[in-house]
């Protein structure tokens, strides 16, 4: 089909390879620059003394309302998680809101209220703001977008160290991994699942300023979002100068999740979180920062759950529970569950 | 958890494994015919775990992938008709048909939408009472009772915008026709959740007749190396016979209230499988008596049948006579995020299966 026919499919919005697709070959192809090309969670900007870090986000959550967390606590995790997964201190944040006529004001008035208890827990300002309301029908109730500005100290910059990433490093996750993903879906669809999966969503501006601020030896942090953790890691991999091995028994998944999974056909290595970063770090130092995660309340569950090696470069391998191997590849369209 | 950690031990996967490597002589070929069973051998790795000697082939058991590229074409002309919802499994919204895809035509605008159940079908077209519903119904005997299930309660609760657009099949005619075919096989890794509908009796002929094993399976790797094990035993003995591996779930005679169920609705037909050609009463059709929930009949159409896409040999595969790497377009032209044949887009596809959990 040529590009002129092409329609936008939900799959350019999952976070998967389609999506990676899209922001390269018209995103970055037209409004390239230096900074643009950082390509980070949020972009590292010169300033006189400390460096700032920007970045923003929109919200399209359906259903709004989900068990641990609504629209607005979401949209605030997101955007503090983008600062603080770049080594920067969250400060200030914008909130934009555009609601569809009708919307009930009581909603509203819920979601604002746990958007400034979220805000006020993270230590954030909302600073600034706006508002649209369109005809009923032009959008599917609320959606918000938020953008957030936070500080980076020099001595302690995350960025570059990337590069610094050789075979013997570890992977880490500060806990159950696919508890958001699941919670929504069990929230959207009518599975009538009885399960106590909650989000994980929840700023970690604190948890990784507890790392950072008590060790040297970080090179890598992301939140694994849409596209999960596979994602993620997939694209650490992309450069191709080393690979990543995954042990299955290590990863951590609660049970109602692996049920879920199990029932639906899904992988929770692919499924987003809103409360996880995944760290990679020098093995000598790996012990002491799982110890100040799970002093954290949001990392009480933290593990190692990989390493970095030579092996397969460019490739992400899991070490089955049964001894097997095989490849996890960047998700490809959306999840679909199985039929039988 | 309970029925997953137990059958994923892996000391018992490894000691099933030393036990087939010291019994199998020789050289042998098993079919397992359900999409789940080729997705939890590559998932869990359990070639790896067999003897040289013992090949596994994957048959055409994935709903999807034996629908094809016609069923879609005809999916796509229902959605573009006017007042139609359209309500699908997950698996088909990425199936291309002959130029285009359920899941473009919705980007287009057309109203199609994702059930985990066909009985969602049911309250959307109570909430939708000036729409027409149509669901595509598809899979074997395992899905085939649900779709009974609801065209039943349609018909009592008076659901009369509900209709379903039948592309469901039935699992002994296809296995025959592998075996008549003369596709080289010893014996076969049977389907769990259609023999818990149809029992065991489905399968009568093909020791009696064709001197083959037949293994009920489960889908757990445990499960997957006893029938392994069993078939083995049956093959180097001589003597084939019927057995049932998933005894926790499989009975002998089945689920005789899903298959009246099915029955009182459905009536074969002859029907075409892709890459397989025309099976004698291997469809399911709805009987007159539902004919107002027959979307064939309420919105007759006549769709023209495309030639399938030009190198893809999900025919050979589905029979399979070749596996996904002798394909050419495997992993360059057909990968999921851009699927040529239908064994690419679902998931327990085996073009897709091989490249999820290619190593």
């Amino acid at each position: 089909m040529s590009r002129n026919e092409e329609k936008i499919l939900l799959s350019h919005g999952n976070g998967g390879r389609i999506m990676h697709e899209l922001i390269t070959n018209l995103f970055f192809m037209h409004f390239g620059n230096r900074f643009l090309k950082q390509q980070s969670d949020s972009v590292i900007l010169p300033s006189d003394s400390d460096e700032i870090a920007f970045t923003t986000d929109s919200f399209v959550i359906d259903p709004l309302f989900f068990p641990g967390g609504d629209i607005g606590k979401l949209a605030v995790c997101g955007t503090v998680n983008d600062l603080s997964v770049s080594g920067a201190e969250p400060l200030f944040i914008s909130v934009s809101f555009i609601i569809e006529e009708g919307f009930p004001m009581k909603d509203l008035v819920t979601i604002v209220k746990s958007l400034a208890d979220e805000a006020k827990k993270a230590g954030v300002l909302i600073v600034t703001g706006d508002t649209k309301v369109v005809n009923k029908g032009k959008c599917d109730k609320l959606f918000i977008n938020t953008s957030g500005i936070g500080r980076i100290n020099k001595a302690k910059r995350l960025a570059g160290k990337i590069r610094s990433i050789r075979p013997g490093d570890l992977i880490l996750i500060n806990g159950p991994i696919g508890e958001h993903g699941m919670a929504v879906m069990n929230a959207r669809e009518s599975f009538n699942f009885k399960t106590p999966v909650k989000s994980d969503c929840a700023c970690l501006n604190h948890l990784i300023r507890e790392v950072l601020d008590h060790t040297t030896s970080v090179k890598f942090m992301r939140d694994p979002t849409r596209g999960g953790v596979a994602t993620v890691l997939n694209e650490l991999t992309g450069t191709k100068k080393f690979g990543i091995s995954i042990d299955e028994p290590d990863l951590p998944v609660g049970k109602g999740v692996r049920a879920m999974c199990e029932l639906l056909g899904f992988d929770p290595l692919y499924v987003a979180n809103e409360g996880k970063v995944v760290i990679v770090a020098a093995e000598k130092e790996c012990g002491r920062i799982l110890e100040i995660m799970k002093k954290n309340e949001l990392g009480k569950q933290s593990a190692v759950i990989g390493k970095v090696v030579s092996d397969h470069p460019g490739k992400v391998v899991l070490k089955t529970e049964t001894g097997g191997k095989r490849i996890i590849d960047s998700l490809t369209g959306d999840p679909l569950p199985r039929i039988c | 958890m309970k029925y997953i950690d137990e059958y994923r031990k892996k000391d018992l996967i490894l000691g099933i494994s030393d036990e087939i490597r010291k019994i199998s002589k020789k050289e042998i070929s098993l079919m397992e015919v359900c999409g789940g069973h080729t997705m939890a051998i590559h998932r869990f790795g359990l070639n790896s775990l067999l003897p040289p000697n013992i090949h596994l082939l994957s048959g055409p058991g994935c709903p999807v992938c034996v629908s094809g590229q016609h069923f879609i074409d005809t999916s796509i002309a229902y959605s573009k008709l006017p007042g139609l919802i359209i309500t699908t499994y997950g698996d088909l919204i990425r199936v291309p048909g002959s130029a285009s895809s359920l899941e473009k035509e919705k980007a287009k605008g057309q109203d199609i939408r994702i059930v985990y159940s066909v009985l969602e079908s049911l309250e959307i077209a109570g909430k939708n009472p000036e729409k027409k519903v149509v669901f595509l119904g598809i899979g074997f005997e395992t899905t085939a009772p649900l779709t009974a299930a609801a065209i039943v309660e349609a018909k009592k609760r008076e659901i009369l915008n509900f209709s379903v657009l039948s592309a469901h099949k039935v699992m002994p005619p296809v296995m025959k026709a592998l075996v008549m075919e003369g596709v080289k096989i010893n014996g076969f890794i049977a389907p769990g959740h259609v023999t818990a509908i149809t029992g065991t009796g489905i399968y009568r002929d093909l020791p009696e007749k064709f001197g083959l094993g037949v293994v009920v399976s489960g889908f757990e790797p445990l499960d997957m190396m006893q029938s392994v094990l069993m078939l083995v035993n049956q093959i180097e003995a001589g003597k084939p016979k019927i057995e049932i591996q998933y005894l926790r779930v499989v009975q002998k005679k089945g689920n005789p209230i899903a298959r009246t169920l099915m029955n009182k609705v459905f009536e074969l037909k002859d029907d075409n499988w892709r890459g397989l050609g025309l099976i004698p009463l291997s469809g399911l059709k709805i009987r007159p008596g539902f004919s107002a929930f027959d979307a064939e009949k309420l919105f007759p159409l006549e769709v023209p049948a495309a030639p399938e896409p030009k190198g893809c040999i999900c025919g050979m595969i589905l029979r399979g006579l070749k596996t996904p790497p002798d394909c050419r377009l495997f992993e360059k032209k057909c990968t999921p995020a851009d699927p040529v044949g239908a064994c690419m887009v679902s998931g327990e596809g085996t073009c897709s299966t091989y490249y999820k959990y290619r190593s």
